[in-house]
């Protein structure tokens, strides 16, 4: 608005303010790019080296840790993928597949009744679906351990599924519900007049109209289930059933000092998650930014 | 009751049994175990009353794990708190409009990796020979600086600590991002035509807008820094000695190395004393906040 005003004949004064304006924004973007390009490398070159060196020898990694590799061997891929990391990937697989369908389906249900009714005890009940988002799974260690050993389901895949899908129902019922409340009552009510049931309105008119919202929820389940360490690593035993982040650990140890395999196997341990972050990047925030991705 | 009149609790059910059985009624029970003396895969508990906490008082490796945790949240609350705000801030800034998009995902990162993958690389990163730390101290000259790093009763918690900064500041900017970009326009406009510099903006008008973000965030890196577990188990597995031991290590250890399940229990109980302790003076500093 200022400027349009600004006639012809101010104009030496005017263009001395905008060439100190570009010198200053110009000093400006130089000293924010280098504050982001120093990040860049403290993040970046890590995982660049991990790159470069899963395709080495050991020797080479020992001699020459910095330089790309004089033959890129792939042979460390085939070699890691044989020696557990495919064993863990199906068992990762299985786990977090399991894990995101009953959570997202089990959270739809949980959101759906405390959206769409009006019954005593809502209150106490939301508060008790929402709770748990506070409480951090070590603190109950010792007695989940108890309970997953008399429930007799240590070492088997259920030993990690129904601990992860009580640990992720907060978080993804709190998502859910937020998309259920914005859905207008006249849609279910017209509904209910044609004589469908609430189950009906639920499968047929809730669940298709929120399908991205939904899709959230299995990402971020997704994500969380994938890397889960510390009860991979004390319900499960057995090496056959170990998912990947407690199996790497395994992988660590049977490999000794075979470095570019250890390194390969990190590298496809990682690979999947980041292409499922790159491709969906639009849904891990939207999941963040609706709560606490980590829990 | 007409199935009518059920329904919502159908449909509420299953949340509700899964969390009382696998969230809510482990917590109750480790407040009991706590009290109690006893072995994995035996049935047989013993009451010894505050047993297990006066022992708890007097082993001086929960000092140490304590004071680690300690530095865990202080160095967390810096880094990722502050500089993921600051990183925020940069990118949102219309200066880098151009390439934010690029940083933001690399940043982010690190987020996505498992901290099993992280952890193990970092193993490398610090490795004595071959490690890039200690490759670039001596391309730099501060050959005398190199060191084994997690392998030094000195260094090896900060080193574990900043494994955890280099995951997680990116997982806070993109909350801080998240936050920034609902602060109006017009109140950056407004203070472009006082001719306000960055810094006075970030300080009087970011700041203040992301208020709730910031208590967010905040809760999240000292509940964080006080339940941590996998960096430091992962990578130095509390050594050398105990040097780098937190009450998460010292928990799990408690519990399947020394099959002191009581113990344990007793030590579970101060973390979630510790972080519900941390969760209230956030709450009160913010509330008071807010007055005035």
């Amino acid at each position: 608005m200022e400027a349009e005003k600004v006639t012809p004949t101010d104009s030496p004064i005017q263009s001395f303010r905008v060439r100190s304006f570009k010198k200053k924004k110009i000093a400006g973007s130089v000293s924010l790019y280098t504050i982001l390009i120093f990040y860049f490398i403290v993040i970046s070159y890590p995982l660049f080296w991990m790159v470069i060196n899963s395709f080495k020898t050991t020797e080479e990694i020992f001699s020459n840790s910095w330089a790309l590799p004089t033959t890129w061997l792939v042979s460390n891929y085939v070699h890691a993928w044989n020696t557990g990391i495919s064993e863990y990937f199906l068992n990762s697989t299985i786990v977090t597949l399991s894990t995101c369908l009953l959570t997202v389906f089990l959270s739809a249900l949980g959101a759906y009744g405390l959206t769409r009714f009006q019954f005593a005890g809502k209150k106490l009940l939301l508060i008790l679906c929402m709770g748990g988002m506070m409480l951090s799974p070590q603190v109950s260690l010792v007695p989940l351990y108890k309970l997953i050993q008399a429930l007799g389901i240590h070492d088997t895949y259920l030993a990690l599924i129904l601990p992860y899908v009580a640990y992720r129902i907060p978080i993804t019922v709190l998502l859910i519900r937020a998309a259920f409340l914005e859905i207008p009552k006249e849609l279910e009510e017209s509904a209910f007049l044609d004589g469908c049931s609430t189950w009906k309105v639920f499968t047929k008119i809730f669940l298709p109209m929120n399908l991205p919202i939904l899709f959230t929820g299995v990402i971020i389940t997704a994500y969380f289930t994938w890397n889960e360490f510390m009860f991979a690593l004390i319900f499960i035993d057995s090496d056959s059933l170990k998912t990947i982040p407690a199996g790497l650990m395994q992988f660590r140890d049977a490999l000794q000092t075979n470095w570019g395999v250890l390194l390969a196997g990190l590298m496809i341990s990682a690979i999947p998650i980041i292409t499922l972050f790159l491709f969906l990047q639009k849904y891990f925030v939207r999941g963040l930014a609706s709560g606490s991705l980590k829990g | 009751m007409t199935l009518r009149k059920m329904a919502p609790y159908l449909y509420i059910a299953p949340c509700i049994l899964l969390m009382g059985l696998f969230v809510y009624y482990p917590i109750v029970e480790n407040f009991r175990f706590a009290f109690y003396e006893f072995s994995a895969f035996s049935p047989d508990k013993v009451f010894v009353g505050f047993e297990n906490f006066l022992a708890l008082f007097q082993d001086e490796v929960f000092y140490i794990a304590i004071k680690n945790n300690i530095w865990y949240a202080v160095i967390s609350i810096i880094c990722q708190v502050f500089g993921g705000l600051v990183l925020a801030a940069i990118l949102e800034d219309p200066l880098t409009r151009l390439f934010s998009g690029f940083f933001r995902t690399t940043f982010f990162l690190p987020v996505i990796i498992s901290i099993t993958v992280i952890a193990l690389l970092f193993s490398f990163v610090y490795n004595p020979d071959i490690g890039i730390l200690n490759s670039f101290l001596r391309l730099l000259g501060l050959e005398e600086w190199t060191r084994a790093w997690l392998g030094e009763s000195e260094t090896a918690i900060f080193a574990v600590i900043a494994v955890s900064q280099w995951q997680s500041i990116g997982y806070i900017m993109m909350l801080f991002i998240v936050a920034i970009q609902s602060i109006p326009q017009e109140l950056y406009e407004a203070a472009d035509i006082d001719g306000a510099n960055k810094f006075y903006k970030f300080l009087h008008i970011t700041v203040p807008q992301v208020k709730e973000m910031l208590f967010v965030a905040t809760l999240i890196t000292l509940t964080g820094a006080f339940t941590v577990f996998n960096e430091p188990y992962i990578l130095t597995s509390g050594g050398p000695g105990n040097a780098s031991e937190v009450l998460g290590t010292l928990l799990y250890k408690s519990a399947f190395f020394r099959d002191e399940m009581g113990y344990a229990s007793a030590i579970a109980t101060i973390i979630l004393i510790l972080s519900l302790v941390a969760a209230m003076i956030q709450m009160k500093l913010f509330k008071t906040g807010k007055e005035d």
